[in-house]
């Protein structure tokens, strides 16, 4: 495990009643890059995203985020982590603001440091005139980015973020991999994305991994997977032809 | 500990913009109100030309002025209360994903659990305070007798006892609403919980007593005295019988025992009455002390196992 990467696993595995959900997995993510998790569903994404958090103690293996295992110490590698999970829970009851003025306080931030964190994500996410309306009032595509704002605000040095343009309209959903791009670019942080939907992974990651049925079949930027799978000199490639390659091999 | 305080404060006010709360406390408002003063008119038309006897505002909570005492209405309703302030606390998060979110953050999960819990006592400990007080400036006014310092501190003990005697419900209800998923099954369990204490251990005991003690009981002074403890021993698995025992000589200083005793005799009955006086504070304290021990360790052992379970609950499942 070499310096530069923040995340790094070894042999990870999980299993559930004896089952399987991640198995072997070997991979890292080095400062800095946007790193693509794809795998169909039910491939064991979250569940290594989870490990990764310290949420779920893995069955064998190693984990190493910055350098800490998450399983012994979770608060200082949460501390660390961004997380924007899949279909997001809010309290309905809250408005906008106050859930991010709970999470704020959750991460110890208060005072004029929290409003002034909580209106700099507002602003960035866009939503600083819905920010006083209750979160259940929000549509899809709010909600979203109020999960973003909440990333935002903690700042992070690694974001998690497990589909996070699931069910979003087109327009939605290419505010949201601006605002990636530039969780990476202005903020220096490290991104893990999870995803199933290829072309939109495409644009934004550097490398990515393909995981299919708990093992990462394939990894690297994505000139290397199509020059692998597809041949040399293949000018035309998407990534879900690389990954339909892979998917009906495994 | 870190984000203990934050919870604690959401929770609160969660509590306290809620309709249940309120449509909570307005009830037990109502109904404890209403029952005083009715209390206190009986007590100040009894009273009239007569000296003031000794503990006279503490008739306020135990005399049954339409059908039941206060102490009565907080036995019987007290796991209502715990059960509305906790059947969904864990699940309703769990079911709105927003417990994965709040335990991704850098806080202990046992933050979560305890500030819940706390959040709530406070609220059960703040409606008791406040009735109580409510009642006895409502007392004051019915009755006209000023409450001594030793009818205060009996008040206070009360208070404390029924604060323990309502979480321990309240630990219970947090504890289902961990293992069940769904709601409503967990305010379900909890009413069925509620029935069985309230209605089947009281139905069961004398049942069970009368099929173990053989033979015609009434004739015979050994098998009525055998099946009374048997009764008792069984009562004793309720903790509504042990709230019940708990706050009889601290609120009825006139008491000598928690249970009825079983007056057998003419000569037994006639020694009894010869010490009619009230026992003091510290003895009616030592009376019930057993039982003030065992809610408090009930308490703890249904908060324990909640605390242990929701730890070592898989977060995927979460």
């Amino acid at each position: 495990m070499d310096a530069e990467n923040v995340i790094a696993t070894r042999e990870l595995t999980k299993r559930y009643n004896g089952q399987a959900a991640v198995d072997g997995l070997t991979f890292s993510v080095r400062a800095g890059e946007v790193y693509g998790f794809l795998g169909p569903n039910g491939a064991g994404k979250t569940t290594t995203l989870l490990m990764l958090l310290g949420l779920t103690e893995p069955t064998g293996g190693q984990v190493r985020v910055m350098g800490i295992d998450p399983a012994r110490e979770p608060i200082k590698v949460k501390r660390q982590i961004g997380y924007l999970q899949e279909n997001m829970g809010f309290y309905r009851d809250l408005s906008g603001w106050q859930s991010l003025n709970y999470i704020a306080e959750l991460n110890g931030i208060y005072g004029a440091d929290a409003r002034a964190r909580i209106e700099a994500a507002l602003v960035q996410t866009g939503l600083e005139n819905e920010a006083h309306k209750k979160v259940g009032a929000y549509s899809r595509g709010m909600r979203q980015r109020l999960g973003f704002a909440e990333i935002l605000l903690k700042n992070p040095r690694i974001a998690f973020l497990d589909e996070p343009t699931l069910g979003l309209d087109p327009d939605a959903t290419n505010r949201m991999l601006e605002m990636i791009q530039d969780l990476c670019r202005r903020q220096k942080m490290t991104v893990l994305l999870s995803s199933h939907l290829l072309h939109q992974v495409q644009r934004i990651c550097h490398r990515v991994g393909i995981m299919i049925g708990g093992h990462l079949v394939a990894e690297g930027p994505m000139q290397k997977l199509a020059a692998e799978k597809l041949g040399v000199g293949q000018e035309q490639y998407t990534l879900e032809e690389i990954y339909m390659k892979y998917f009906k091999e495994s | 500990m870190q984000g203990f305080g934050a919870i604690l404060r959401k929770e609160l006010a969660d509590h306290f913009s809620s309709y249940r709360f309120l449509i909570l406390f307005a009830l037990i408002a109502m109904v404890s109100l209403v029952s005083t003063y009715m209390v206190g008119l009986d007590i100040r038309h009894s009273l009239e030309g007569a000296a003031k006897p000794r503990f006279v505002f503490l008739l306020l909570f135990t005399a049954s002025g339409v059908g039941f005492s206060l102490v009565q209405f907080v036995a019987f309703f007290g796991p209502l209360i715990g059960l509305i302030l906790g059947f969904d606390a864990i699940n309703r998060e769990r079911n709105e994903g927003t417990l994965s979110k709040l335990l991704a953050q850098p806080i202990y999960r046992d933050a979560v659990i305890n500030a819940k819990f706390m959040a709530s006592v406070f609220i059960i400990a703040l409606m008791l305070v406040s009735i109580v007080l409510v009642i006895s400036g409502l007392g004051l006014i019915v009755i006209g007798v000023v409450p001594g310092p030793e009818e205060i501190l009996r008040i206070a003990v009360y208070l404390c006892i029924s604060i323990v005697y309502i979480s321990l419900w309240l630990a219970v209800a947090i504890l289902f609403s961990i293992l069940f998923r769904s709601i409503s099954t967990s305010a379900l369990s909890m009413l069925a919980v509620w029935i069985f204490f309230t209605f089947f251990v009281s139905m069961g005991a004398s049942a069970i007593a009368g099929a173990l003690v053989s033979g015609s009981a009434a004739d015979n002074p050994a098998a009525i005295v055998k099946s009374a403890r048997i009764q008792n021993a069984i009562l004793l698995a309720s903790p509504m019988e042990l709230y019940n025992d708990a706050t009889s000589t601290i609120i009825d200083p006139m008491r000598k025992t928690t249970r009825k005793l079983l007056q057998v005799g003419v000569m037994e009955q006639i020694s009894m009455s010869r010490f009619s006086g009230p026992l003091p504070l510290s003895a009616s304290i030592l009376v019930v002390w057993p039982y003030i021990v065992m809610l408090l360790a009930l308490m703890l052992i249904s908060f324990g196992i909640s605390y242990a379970v929701f730890m070592r609950q898989e977060i995927r499942s979460l």
